[in-house]
């Protein structure tokens, strides 16, 4: 039990994507524009991510090692897939906010990076664990930054008002630039306050966050084929 | 005429691909660290692009749209493209060892790049004709190939400048994303 739920808790925390492992970025940026829209597409990673980690760790003793990535594609597509229709079906204004993001979903570097890294190694409870887990963080961490951007850019949270009367949208913060300095920031942050909350406990100075793209894995795996 | 050129210029500065559509953020901030490496992940990228773009179009057009599979459409993209990008690979390493040379290294991590999946997507949602899908491809890539050329050169500058501790890496280059951005939105204005 206490293995799964290090596998579960590591992605709310420790590993949380994207301020941790600087995962699926493109999305981040993206669909954070109102918290809506970041808990929309968090909630169809969640479920991509939990089942690609299910079915790949069922199969993972079946694939060859040489065409394993085009076996995750596959899975992570025929999944996406679902969850299009399902969104077309049960959420179309959520699917036409989101726009070509819901089939790119396939190539966010979360799924492939876990498939990878995790799934492909580790027996299914665990696995489904991480899934979970990734998929919760990466939902908080985007429903976050899209209140973040909607308070200031609209002055609502959810839709909801929250600003006082007088208040001037700032419409940076909804616009592409304002995207990437919000999340850079944010990162700094969380860079800043890991390091003050390890020198506080007196230990050695913290690591910074592991913040090049090579968390995801996908540049070694042109080096390992060749 | 007219059309086409309005279409390359919002291609590459008014709806840059990068940075005010956030496709292919991962090889932007990974691959930037110098402008060699970006020049060969730049050049790979536009190949790449123009050929998935015609090909998706041409499945599109003449498989799954008369057999009615464009609910298929996401997975078999990503096929085209996964099977593209191994198939150029193999060519290039056969007929044009300089050129793979070059750009090998950076072939694999093209197939999970976004922004290929994306403008061949794009297209198909803006219901471009085969033409205009290759000049707009070919046009969203060479955007990517400028502002991921534009960023090297500033990371270069930057990897010898004094940043605390905290924002140095990632958070830097989004910030200095951002700034970019800025600065192409001023396009905006342009075409209206």
């Amino acid at each position: 039990m206490s293995v799964l739920w290090k596998e579960f808790s590591k992605g709310l925390w420790k590993e949380l994507p994207p301020f941790r492992l600087v995962l699926g970025l493109c999305p981040t940026l993206a669909v954070t524009k109102t918290a809506d829209n970041g808990l929309g597409m968090g909630l169809a990673v969640i479920f991509v991510l939990t089942l690609s980690n299910l079915i790949i760790s069922l199969v993972r003793n079946l694939i060859p090692a040489k065409v394993r990535i085009a076996c995750f594609i596959v899975i992570a597509a025929s999944l996406v897939v679902a969850v299009e229709l399902l969104m077309q079906a049960y959420a179309y204004p959520l699917y036409q906010q989101l726009g070509i993001f819901v089939p790119l979903i396939v190539v966010n570097c979360i799924i492939l990076g876990r498939a990878e890294a995790f799934a492909s190694r580790n027996p299914v409870m665990p696995s489904v664990a991480d899934g979970l887990g990734m998929g919760i963080g990466f939902t908080l961490s985007l429903t976050f930054l899209g209140a973040l951007r909607e308070l200031f850019g609209y002055g609502t949270v959810f839709g909801a008002p929250v600003m006082w009367q007088s208040f001037k949208p700032f419409s940076f913060m909804i616009e592409a630039p304002g995207a990437f300095v919000c999340l850079g920031l944010l990162l700094a942050g969380m860079n800043f306050f890991s390091s003050w909350n390890a020198r506080r406990k007196g230990g050695p100075d913290a690591v910074v966050v592991r913040s090049e793209c090579g968390s995801c894995g996908m540049c070694s795996l042109g080096e390992k084929k060749g | 005429m007219n059309e086409y050129f309005l279409l390359v210029i919002s291609a590459i500065f008014v709806n840059n691909i990068l940075l005010a559509q956030y496709l292919g953020n991962c090889p932007f901030l990974g691959c930037s660290k110098n402008i060699g490496t970006s020049m060969g992940m730049g050049a790979a990228v536009v190949f790449v692009v123009v050929m998935a773009s015609g090909f998706t179009w041409t499945i599109q057009k003449y498989v799954l749209v008369p057999f009615s599979l464009t609910y298929l459409q996401t997975i078999v993209f990503i096929l085209v493209i996964a099977a593209l990008v191994q198939f150029v690979e193999l060519f290039l390493k056969k007929v044009a060892p300089p050129l793979y040379k070059a750009l090998g290294i950076f072939l694999p991590l093209i197939t999970t790049n976004c922004a290929v999946l994306g403008i061949a997507i794009i297209c198909q949602r803006k219901d471009f004709g085969i033409v205009k899908t290759l000049v707009f491809s070919f046009a969203s890539a060479v955007g990517f190939m400028l502002a991921l050329l534009l960023m090297a050169a500033i990371r270069e500058r930057f990897e010898i400048s004094r940043l605390p501790q905290a924002i140095k890496g990632t958070p830097a280059g989004l910030v200095m994303a951002g700034l970019m951005s800025l600065a192409f939105f001023a396009f905006q204005g342009m075409i209206s």
